[in-house]
């Protein structure tokens, strides 16, 4: 029968099926963060069962305040370090090596094709761009992860989109996203995984996929999933070449994660983007989405470049081609957080650090904080922002803050003009 | 098991978002109690000061309830302030299984039967739950009514089971 991806790796994974249509799955990556686990840990001690069902399967990473801000921030790091301490768990990102959970983790190479990964965040489906399924949860999911390495899940059905047509100047994976979603609308997908597919997505860097399947959610996806290539099979290399004669066979292997032709999805979506303009929101919802032309000249308070969605090397890059030389008006604080070190020291070696700080943006260390308005960045009341996150929700990233979520292309020309503005009105500077 | 039913908190708009259902900024806290005061803080345009906000033990809303973060200190908030069922149109995924998780509550309704709950909005509705036989009753100055519901046999064996933790460990 043929089957898609994540009918396949349901089915790889199968550990009991309780109810018709209710499958538990064995998990592959349970991934913690120091704001959603604590409560879980402090459950299973009090419950007298403190235990954890792999060590080597747990990945761990103090992201969302870091460094902490106050007391409270500061006990979530300990209990999160006296756990893995107690526990045996080698894979925690402390900091001086943590970075955004969704950007470290796919670094690290955790996250392989055919894979089960849960978290207690909701852009776990970031993951999904390995070929993998990869749900956000809540802390009692995760609670019963940590101790059973399972995790329930109604029957997958997947929504397939096929991405098509030439990639415009001044068109990125964010736009691309926001017009999926635009598109789906806030529910859409719920209870479904969204598949990118089609010959703009195979063309795609790993970043620009991740970038996509960041956004699943924010059309009520499980998850995001691509079919994994000789793309994927590059970026896993350093991880994965002990196990393959070379890349040709990793890629052949890779192939066993893949929809079979003919499987059976719940809609297929055809998206010719050739014709398409860079996107921005409006609005306290991800699907409020419009042409850059339509908003361009609403003014901002605040330029964000950074968090799971947009703050990988590549988005560090695009942006910095439109910042080279230039300076961002005086009426905006402009903040970029690479998303971990290892992005902060390829962008500093590349000159693209030089280059934010040239144009007047504060570089922050990497931390979600700013994104959810939890720290390094929130907003003031009646303040603007223009961010390359993923939520424009009402007080997200502060109280009585406004959100316009864009690509790091509209948000860097937007910190130039201090006004949301066009990109393909600037020409892209080269980097070094 | 909870007890479920009681005084009606109407919200009526879709895509209620679990940020304003409890912000950020307090997912700091360590303990569930520490949520209580904070509930629907960040929700524009409702007088949440009422007193029926205060005495609610249900909530009735429209399309996607729950959207967004997958933070369970949104169900938790809920708890805390004794409201242990949520009935909408629709949720999203995480709320969706964060609830029962935690041995409550989502009811999904079709779109006509949670306009006619609406109609009870007069300040004075109540609902009781038969779990047993998977209806709800509201009553209200405008009468009385019956609506049955359906959820699936696992959510109905997690509210029984007092959660997924408990049910979990006792199978796997």
């Amino acid at each position: 029968m043929a089957l898609t991806l994540a009918e396949k790796i349901f089915k790889s994974h199968l550990r009991d099926e309780p109810f018709p249509g209710t499958k538990v799955l064995d998990i592959d990556v349970v991934m913690c963060h120091e704001i959603t686990t604590p409560i879980a840990i402090n459950d299973l001690v009090a419950r007298g069962k403190d235990r954890v069902f792999d060590p080597d399967k747990i990945k761990v990473v103090i992201d969302h305040v870091t460094p902490a801000k106050d007391t409270k921030t500061a006990q979530q790091g300990k209990i999160l370090r006296d756990w893995v301490r107690r526990h045996g768990i080698k894979n925690f990102f402390d900091i001086g090596r943590n970075g955004v959970c969704h950007a470290l983790f796919p670094e690290q190479g955790f996250i392989r094709p055919g894979n089960t990964v849960i978290m207690g965040d909701s852009h776990t489906c970031t993951h999904g761009a390995f070929g993998a399924f990869a749900a956000g949860i809540g802390t009692t999911d995760l609670e019963v992860g940590i101790l059973k390495g399972v995790c329930a899940f109604r029957e997958p059905r997947t929504i397939r989109i096929n991405v098509s047509g030439v990639v415009p100047e001044g068109v990125y994976a964010k736009d691309i996203i926001l017009r999926i979603i635009k598109e789906l609308t806030v529910k859409g997908a719920t209870d479904s995984i969204i598949e990118f597919q089609g010959p703009v997505v195979k063309k795609m860097s790993m970043e620009s996929r991740m970038t996509l399947c960041n956004m699943a959610i924010e059309a009520g996806g499980t998850s995001g999933i691509c079919m994994p290539d000789r793309t994927t099979v590059d970026y896993l290399w350093p991880f994965i070449r002990s196990r393959y004669a070379d890349k040709k066979a990793a890629t052949a292997d890779f192939q066993k994660w893949r929809s079979d032709p003919g499987c059976n999805y719940a809609r297929v979506i055809d998206i010719d983007i050739t014709d398409m303009e860079p996107q921005v929101t409006v609005g306290y919802k991800p699907d409020e989405v419009r042409n850059v032309s339509d908003v361009a000249g609403t003014a901002v308070d605040q330029v964000y470049i950074g968090s799971c969605t947009n703050g990988r090397l590549e988005d560090l890059k695009i942006a910095a081609q439109y910042l080279k030389g230039r300076t961002i008006s005086p009426d905006v604080r402009g903040i970029v957080s690479p998303a971990t070190p290892k992005i902060f020291r390829d962008a500093d070696r590349m000159g693209i650090i030089r280059i934010f700080m040239d144009a007047g943006f504060c570089v922050t260390n990497p931390t979600c904080g700013a994104c959810l308005g939890m720290s390094n960045g929130v907003l003031a009341p009646g303040e603007v922002c223009a961010s390359t996150t993923n939520r424009n929700f009402n007080g997200r990233m502060g109280k009585g803050g406004m959100v316009h979520l864009m690509s790091p292309a509209v948000a860097a020309v937007t910190a130039l003009e201090g006004k949301i503005t066009d990109p393909r009105h600037y020409r892209r500077e080269k980097l070094r | 098991m909870k007890s479920f039913g009681g005084k009606v908190l109407f919200l009526d708009r879709s895509d209620i978002n679990t940020d304003e259902i409890i912000p950020a900024k307090y997912l700091t806290e360590i303990s569930k109690e520490a949520l209580k005061p904070h509930m629907l803080e960040d929700l524009k345009d409702f007088d949440l000061d009422a007193p029926e906000t205060r005495e609610a033990r249900v909530i009735v809303s429209r399309a996607n309830f729950g959207c967004g973060s997958s933070r369970e200190h949104a169900p938790w908030v809920f708890e805390m302030n004794e409201i242990n069922v949520v009935i909408a149109q629709s949720f999203s995924r995480i709320f969706r299984q964060n609830m029962f998780n935690c041995g409550m509550l989502a009811i999904e309704l079709p779109e006509d039967a949670i306009s006619k709950l609406f109609q009870h909005n007069d300040g004075t509705a109540e609902i009781t739950v038969d779990f047993r036989n998977d209806t709800i009753t509201i009553s209200s100055g405008r009468g009385s009514e019956t609506v049955p519901y359906q959820i699936t046999k696992f959510d109905k064996a997690l509210v029984e089971a007092g959660g997924w933790v408990d049910f979990a460990d006792a199978k796997y």
